[in-house]
């Protein structure tokens, strides 16, 4: 049987109404979801829609008549099988439409297309594309997550009861369905009587269906539990992060009946429901908003040819101490299972790499202790170290405790700032009159500006002298001296 | 003679201006209202210029960010990837599973580095946080949180404390005693108060100072000792979920992203946003600097990646398949900033080459969504952490 129906995948529109359920055959296309635009003309962009909207768009595309997999009817021993098309369609499908280069891509994207419930495989539980002839369906849009389905037990005890009432070998319980049906037995014994004459009005309906329907409903059916209740140990593809799920809980959009057991409280389609209403700024909000677009109109900018050479010569200039393009020397402890490279590191006698690293910028000096000390040591010699331990000492500041800052601010000014200090700075008169305000109500930045001031005198001033010091130079080129007193 | 019609209007005190009045019985958001007609008359005015006020303002914005993107366009001489045609392509990588981390029993939600660059902190979904010597996989501590979903964790630079929160709003520190017998629980510091879920939290360089960010729009700097707030950051207008300190020895600002699809940078001092960032389509799960400190990176639930630039003010490259339709949930570079490495909700990771915004790799091995990844502090490794409970270092 191969008909314009099958072809462009029966789905078969489900509507239940309490204890009698009908449903209507109808060719939908994938409007009948949350994810179009509501009367309003909005959609629901929350990140989980998002994703569920791609893979819908992808479905689409798979069931296109022209360009989608041919779904078809096999015929086995003495039964058909209705509207299926193998794993493999799927990946040659992906591999072609999707620009994937690999097959195994191609097999994981599709197996969470699978996972999530967009097509099933017909004879198992566990949700899983495979690259060879097992047999695939597609799900009706009915069922799909994007109807943000969240099925109650009571409803899982209705399929599982009305499971057991069909004779049908294929469709008797696996082990843990009938485990899962002893467990709700026990939880739904008061109310047993009521579940069990859903399932028996249920079945009832099931079996007056065409034989052929029978089969794509109830394999479309056991692929929805298979997503609300999989296998263990199979993933729950329905778990939501909570920092999202807030938005996400509409309580209008919610599908909590699968049979109409509950007073379905959602009596329009999800497609309607108005989006809550964004919240509206202030008058104060808005100028706000305006000075700060007015600050950044005003900020300077470079040009893109001149910030991409900036990041390609860094990149560049690190790149021989990346360790994923540069192997380190001798190993990488986490392939190599050889710690050598850090205990190398971890030394005091630092290695030629790493002295080469300093002369990249003043900062690399600042960043490495053992490049402070070096540093420390060659301004020392020259009688003008008073500027470095100033900037330490400010960095140390801004570390400590807030309880312990006023006192060690008094400390810095007396040590570096105040008159007749013992390891007088020069700062500029600007920052000095500030930096004297700022004392009088000490905070972690009472010595931001001198310590800005200091830093661009370090930079182009003492950072250059050191990196063209013999000490330096000596170290760079690895020379082995005896004594510690290079100086 | 016509019929007249008289309307009765009552006469007494003006429920504005007190004066005695003909009043106008009218209705203010269904509460019935005395006012006389110049009242009326002036309030009825006063909506009318506060509408216009307000539109006015928006449409000033509005027009502002319009002119503030045309500014940024014009600079926009060539793309990243075309001046990055010159540089050599990288190579084949064979980048692997080295140790892989058993012992949550639910999904791990963050995980960060000690300085000393093989321990690590990890925390999930069962509150249980677990510091773990990632080179021989032992666990050395472990501690369990009063509340689920410890979402936020972070090693201090002493390596001496680690710091964690989700949803109990708070972040707490705990000293790392070297006595496996001591409970950790019992000296627990309670330092951040949010009114939503901690997002994220990050020591700056000292033991003394944590930033976090939260589910409640904000982001703020603690005092750890005295648990006083020192600085609070507000301008994202949904959940911030994300924040990355920049690497400099003398900047102090750092970027955040959120649910507002925006991306800002602060500075640390003034609790000032400096720059901001909205090009993304969903809600920013992840930035990171790049390390010289000039970009930054951002993951995101419309399944790109994208690069920002804080001096061209602009986003710069975009990472990005059509087969890629699943978040990003976490982004880190590598030490040169060559590569980026993002894990996203389809279980795996990709590497993306930054320069060339080409994807180097894909690689499996999760079994569930990717929820972070870090670099290690020497850039040897890194580390992912996946709602599989497992976390994995490759290299």
């Amino acid at each position: 049987m191969y008909d314009k129906g099958a072809a462009r995948g029966v789905y078969i529109h489900w509507s239940s109404c309490f204890a009698e359920f009908w449903l209507v055959l109808e060719c939908t296309m994938a409007k009948n979801n949350s994810l179009h635009p509501n009367s309003n003309g909005e959609t629901d962009d929350s990140p989980n829609m998002l994703v569920y909207r791609k893979m819908e768009d992808v479905i689409a595309r798979m069931q296109d008549e022209k360009n989608g997999i041919p779904i078809r009817t096999v015929k086995s021993f003495l039964s058909k099988i209705p509207s299926v098309f193998s794993g493999s369609d799927i990946v040659q499908w992906l591999l072609k439409n999707l620009c994937i280069e690999d097959q195994v891509e191609a097999l994981h994207l599709g197996t969470l297309m699978a996972a999530h419930g967009y097509f099933f495989p017909i004879s198992d539980h566990v949700l899983t594309l495979k690259d060879d002839g097992t047999f695939y369906r597609f799900q009706t849009p009915y069922f799909w997550p994007s109807n943000c389905w969240e099925p109650e037990n009571t409803d899982y005890a209705v399929y599982l009861c009305k499971r057991t009432m069909q004779n049908k070998a294929r469709l008797e319980l696996a082990d843990y369905e009938a485990e899962s049906l002893a467990r709700l037995q026990r939880a739904f014994a008061r109310k047993w009587e009521f579940i069990f004459m859903q399932a028996e009005a249920q079945a009832k309906v099931d079996k007056k269906r065409d034989k052929i329907e029978r089969k794509i409903l109830d394999s479309q059916e056991r692929a929805f539990w298979d997503v609300h209740r999989p296998v263990p140990g199979c993933v729950n593809t329905t778990e939501v992060d909570i920092k999202k799920s807030s938005r996400m809980k509409n309580p209008q959009k919610t599908r909590k009946s699968v049979y109409g057991l509950q007073n379905d409280i959602r009596s329009h389609s999800p497609t309607h429901t108005p989006a809550p209403e964004a919240k509206q700024p202030t008058e104060e909000e808005l100028q706000e908003q305006i000075k700060f677009w007015q600050a950044q109109l005003d900020r300077h900018r470079l040009k893109m040819s001149k910030v991409a050479e900036s990041l390609l010569s860094y990149t560049e200039q690190y790149s021989d101490y990346d360790p994923f393009l540069c192997t380190p020397d001798p190993s990488n402890p986490w392939i190599s299972d050889d710690t050598t490279f850090w205990e190398m590191e971890a030394s005091k006698e630092p290695g030629q790499t790493r002295v080469r690293r300093w002369g990249f910028g003043i900062n690399e000096v600042l960043k490495d202790p053992v490049g402070r000390e070096q540093f420390l040591k060659f301004l020392e010699s020259e009688f003008s170290s008073e500027n470095l331990r100033f900037w330490l000492a400010v960095q140390e500041l801004k570390k400590r405790p807030i309880r312990e800052v006023p006192t060690r601010v008094q400390e810095i000014w007396e040590e570096f700032l105040a008159s007749g200090a013992p390891s007088a700075i020069n700062v500029d008169s600007k920052s000095y009159d500030k930096t004297t305000q700022n004392i009088k109500d000490p905070g972690r930045y009472a010595f931001q500006d001198a310590q800005e001031h200091i830093y661009k005198l370090m930079k182009s001033d003492s950072y250059s002298r050191f990196i063209r010091s013999s000490a330096y130079q000596e170290l760079l080129q690895a020379k082995k001296k005896k004594s510690k007193n290079l100086f | 003679m016509c019929d007249q019609t008289f309307l009765a209007i009552t006469f007494g005190p003006c429920d504005n201006c007190s004066q005695n009045k003909p009043l106008m019985n009218i209705y203010l958001k269904n509460e019935p209202i005395n006012y006389c007609s110049l009242c009326v008359e002036l309030m009825a005015c006063q909506g009318l210029a506060k509408g216009e006020t307000t539109n006015t303002l928006k449409a000033e914005s509005e027009s502002l960010k319009a002119k503030l993107e045309e500014e940024r366009a014009k600079l926009h001489d060539v793309e990243l990837h075309q001046v990055a045609e010159k540089i050599e392509a990288l190579g084949q990588f064979v980048m692997k599973t080295r140790r892989t981390l058993k012992g949550h029993g639910n999904k791990v939600l963050c995980m960060d580095w000690c300085r000393d660059k093989r321990r690590i902190v990890s925390s999930s979904q069962d509150g249980k946080v677990i510091v773990w010597d990632a080179y021989t996989t032992n666990k050395e501590h472990a501690v369990t949180m009063p509340c689920t979903w410890v979402m936020a964790c972070a090693y201090a630079p002493s390596g001496c404390a680690v710091a964690c929160g989700g949803l109990d709003n708070k972040c707490s520190v705990y000293p790392l005693s070297l006595d496996k017998n001591e409970n950790l629980a019992a000296k627990k510091k309670s330092v951040a108060m949010h009114t939503n879920y901690l997002s994220s939290c990050s020591f700056t360089n000292s033991d003394m100072q944590i930033l976090t960010s939260s589910g409640d729009g904000t982001c703020a700097l603690w005092d750890v000792e005295s648990g006083q707030l020192l600085q609070s950051f507000h301008g994202h207008s949904a959940d911030v979920l994300s924040l990355h300190l920049a690497p400099s020895e003398t900047g102090n600002t750092f970027v955040s992203g959120g649910c507002d699809k925006k991306a800002n940078v602060w500075d640390m001092r003034s609790g000032q946003n400096v720059q901001s960032f909205e090009t993304h389509e969903s809600d920013i799960n992840s930035v990171k600097y790049y390390p010289s400190g000039d970009a930054f990176a951002t993951g995101s639930d419309d399944a790109t990646c994208r690069l920002y630039d804080l001096r061209a003010d602009r986003e710069v490259a975009i990472y990005s398949r059509d087969s890629i339709i699943f978040g990003a949930s976490s982004v880190d570079f590598s030490l040169s900033g060559r590569l980026l490495f993002a894990g996203y909700n389809d279980y795996s990771i990709n590497v993306w080459d930054v320069l060339k915004g080409t994807r180097v790799a894909i690689l499996f091995g999760h079994e569930n969504r990717v929820s972070t990844v870090r670099v290690s502090p020497d850039g040897t490794a890194f580390c992912s952490g996946s709602w599989d409970n497992t976390l994995r270092i490759w290299a």
